[in-house]
């Protein structure tokens, strides 16, 4: 049994849920509790590439890094169904396994997007990879198959011909998964030992590209009607926020509030039943990427590349910074810094504590980028097109 | 005999026969999870097997579902990695389950990969072999060498040549990509192409519109055509009176556009109704592309029904599964337009052909 095992039940128990994964890691979309924030030392300003490896096919799901290991999923062929997971060495690059596996479910999406646009999440003890067509695969981190679902297979109207990227994500022994469509939409709360539900609820009927976060061990799902925090282990209603929010970008979360892409950025606090508005920033308007919190500031990403910043108590701007774009990817942040990467591929790093702000740092990555990076051991992992990347 | 090569050839018997549970674990799994934990148990004795029973557990992709099959996949992905990097793998028995065209067509591309992977130069000899291929995913490899060949002939001013080699990739070709490419180059080179006949789109209709679908309601309302087909009768339909008229598609991929006869309606429901002739009782596959609201039946029976509205549409959208029946076999699809106004949501209309699981088409017979 490795330490990690051996740790995990007494970590659980001492520190909750969202404490199981190494400080290291960075276990799903936007990192720990899907916040954007490491709470690591950041890799610094001058980042500049240690390895890049080739990769068979596209997508726009990002890096997860668990110990030593980054996973990533890719998918190839002239229809997308073939279905790549890889685990590479976060020290060289050098690959460690690769599963390919066949699509269950329809592979139509936009040219722009990919069957491989959700990120993969962990556990620390397992590694759970979904696709726009709906088939998931347990892995353990050695690459032993768990289980695997075809929720398509399952629910054969679950699907979106535009393609769907809803990232999952685990909480203590449930995986949440959203399959949000204008036909059959349903988000399944998921055994992570036996890839069975342990719960299946209906979704509103509209298509929702949007990622859910965890707010206190509560799983917030956001969509066209709002903010639904749901008990991961019941998939129960906890609280519902229902003024709408955005289906593109996701929500930023802290330990105390959500700030919500709905009529710009609405700051949350949720309580039992409902949520009580903090403000209103109707000036704030994330376009695909979605917002982060760092310290004492809320930074937003609008659709003409622009990185705004502004206060958390109040949604007062403090500056503008236009950045390289377009960008389709959303920001991650450690320490004082920003890192986002532009569609050109030109990887940014901004330093936030600049008057104005400031891009310190520019590296020419030469490859279409439309992803978030992932940060871990002092290095920021990103995806192109054609490859993945480490830089330290 | 040696009794050691005795020994050898008696014992890979032994190792299949200690697979038949496992498959049978990994074959039974189903939908929503069912049978996964013992499927994770077969799944760590499969990937622990000797790799000379790679062609066994490969045969227990015959007649999985799709599940099974990627239990499979991903264990015999893990033996060949062990097999290869041991230089045990059992090249000639991979070749031999591929050349077995009873062997399922998913398993026979797992087959295929392997021998890329291992020996990419049998694999390449193999190549030609595969254009008549009952796997479409097979196909591809010959079709790609026979559109590179055509190019070379062409480069050189042979056109007869590369006109030839276009000419045979386009009758094996299957897939779409493939397909409009080579199409391109044959129509530049002066040579008819039938795409609707290459597909087996289906292009001769009867339709009946307008009926409304003002808030959506049309798609589950049972509006006549969907209890009576009556090609005489006319019925009350949104602002205009309903009834059956002809309609045959002049587009290459057999677009049935409700827009042209009944001009760019909103909120509204068409049905369009055709009749295909089976020479025999036979497995098929219905494939639409529809970006609106359908429903489609065969001879009454309801195949599918999907609600999504403009968010994209291609050819072989879905597949349906189908057993036709000798002789005449009734086609009806339902096409639900929506109250959207964008520029991007005028399209009222469907594809639909009918071809067997390759996607070769099936003609109607006469």
């Amino acid at each position: 049994m490795s330490p990690r095992f051996f740790l995990a039940p007494f970590v659980l128990t001492a520190l909750g849920f969202q404490s199981l994964v190494c400080a290291a890691d960075w276990p799903q979309f936007r990192g720990p509790n899907a916040s954007a924030v490491s709470s690591e030392a950041a890799p610094g300003p001058k980042v500049e590439v240690a390895w890049s490896v080739d990769l068979p096919g596209r997508g726009l799901s990002s890096p997860i890094v668990i110990g030593d290991k980054v996973f990533l999923t890719c998918a190839s062929g002239p229809d997308q169904s073939n279905l790549h997971v890889f685990c590479f060495s976060t020290q060289d690059g050098k690959k460690v396994w690769e599963r390919v596996m066949k699509t269950t479910g329809r592979t139509m999406t936009h040219n722009k997007t990919s069957v491989a646009a959700a990120t993969m999440c962990s556990d620390g003890e397992r590694v759970f990879a979904l696709y726009s067509s709906n088939d998931l695969f347990a892995f353990d981190l050695a690459g032993d198959l768990l289980w695997l679902r075809g929720l398509t297979y399952d629910y054969a109207n679950a699907s979106n011909s535009l393609g769907m990227s809803s990232s999952p994500v685990v909480v203590g022994d449930t995986l949440i998964v959203q399959s949000e469509n204008d036909s059959e939409s349903l988000a399944v709360g998921i055994d992570v030992t036996t890839g069975k539900n342990r719960w299946k609820k209906e979704r509103p009927k509209a298509a929702n590209w949007t990622s859910a976060v965890i707010f206190q061990d509560v799983v917030a799902l956001q969509s066209s009607k709002g903010l639904t925090g749901i008990n991961p282990r019941t998939g129960e209603t906890v609280w519902d926020y229902t003024d709408g929010a955005s289906t593109i970008p996701s929500s930023a979360v802290t330990q105390t509030a959500i700030y919500v892409p709905s009529s710009g950025i609405t700051a949350l606090v949720p309580e039992k039943g409902a949520a009580s508005q903090l403000w209103r920033a109707s000036g704030l308007k994330p376009g695909t990427g979605s917002p982060l919190v760092l310290g004492d500031s809320l930074y937003v990403l609008n659709s003409t590349g622009v990185l705004l910043k502004a206060s958390i108590a109040n949604g007062d701007e403090a500056w503008k910074l236009r950045l390289k774009g377009p960008i389709s990817g959303s920001p991650v942040a450690a320490g004082k810094y920003i890192y986002i990467a532009s569609e050109r591929g030109d990887f940014q790093v901004v330093d936030t504590t600049a008057p104005e702000g400031e891009i310190v740092q520019t590296v020419a990555l030469k490859d279409t980028i439309l992803s978030t990076p992932a940060i871990s051991g002092g290095a920021v992992f990103i995806r192109s097109d054609k490859k993945l990347w480490k830089l330290e | 005999m040696k009794p050691f090569l005795l020994s050898l050839l008696l014992a890979v018997p032994a190792v299949a026969n200690s697979l038949k549970a496992p498959l049978e674990q990994i074959r039974a799994v189903d939908k929503e999870g069912v049978g996964n934990e013992q499927a994770t148990a077969a799944w760590q004795v499969l990937t622990k097997a000797d790799p000379a029973t790679l062609p066994d557990v490969l045969a227990g992709m015959n007649g999985a579902n799709p599940l099974a099959e990627n239990w499979l996949r991903a264990a015999i992905g893990v033996i060949a990695d062990e097999a290869m990097a041991a230089k045990k793998l059992p090249v000639k028995a991979v070749q031999t389950f591929l050349e077995n065209t009873h062997n399922s067509p998913a398993a026979r591309v797992v087959a295929f990969d392997i021998l890329q992977r291992a020996e990419p130069e049998l694999a390449e000899k193999l190549t030609p072999s595969l254009l008549e291929d009952p796997s479409s995913e097979l196909r591809r490899h010959p079709v790609a060498k026979l559109l590179e060949a055509g190019d070379e002939a062409l480069a050189q001013d042979k056109k007869d040549i590369a006109t030839a080699a276009y000419q045979q990739a386009m009758n094996s070709a299957r897939d779409e990509d493939q397909i409009k490419n080579l199409a391109k180059k044959l129509k530049d080179l002066g040579q008819p192409v039938d795409l609707p006949k290459h597909f087996g789109f289906l292009m001769n209709w009867k339709l009946i519109a307008p009926f409304t679908n003002v808030e959506r309601k049309g798609f589950d309302t049972v509006f006549p055509p969907e209890t009576e087909i009556k090609l005489d009768a006319t019925y009350p339909g949104k602002n205009a009176e309903a009834k059956w008229m002809d309609f045959t598609s002049q587009d290459d991929y057999g677009m049935i556009d409700f827009n042209k006869p009944y001009t760019m309606l909103k909120e509204v429901t068409g049905y369009a109704y055709t009749e295909f002739n089976s020479d025999e009782e036979r497995d098929a596959q219905i494939r639409l592309g529809c970006k609106d609201g359908w429903k489609v039946w065969l001879n009454g029976e309801l195949l599918f029904a999907r609600d999504e509205y403009h968010r994209g549409a291609k050819l072989d959208q879905y597949k349906l599964p189908v057993r036709l029946k000798k002789g005449k076999n009734a086609i009806l699809v339902k096409c639900c337009q929506n109250e959207q106004t964008e520029q991007w949501t005028v399209e009222w209309q469907f594809q639909l052909r009918v071809c067997d699981a390759t996607g070769t088409a099936i003609a109607s017979a006469k």
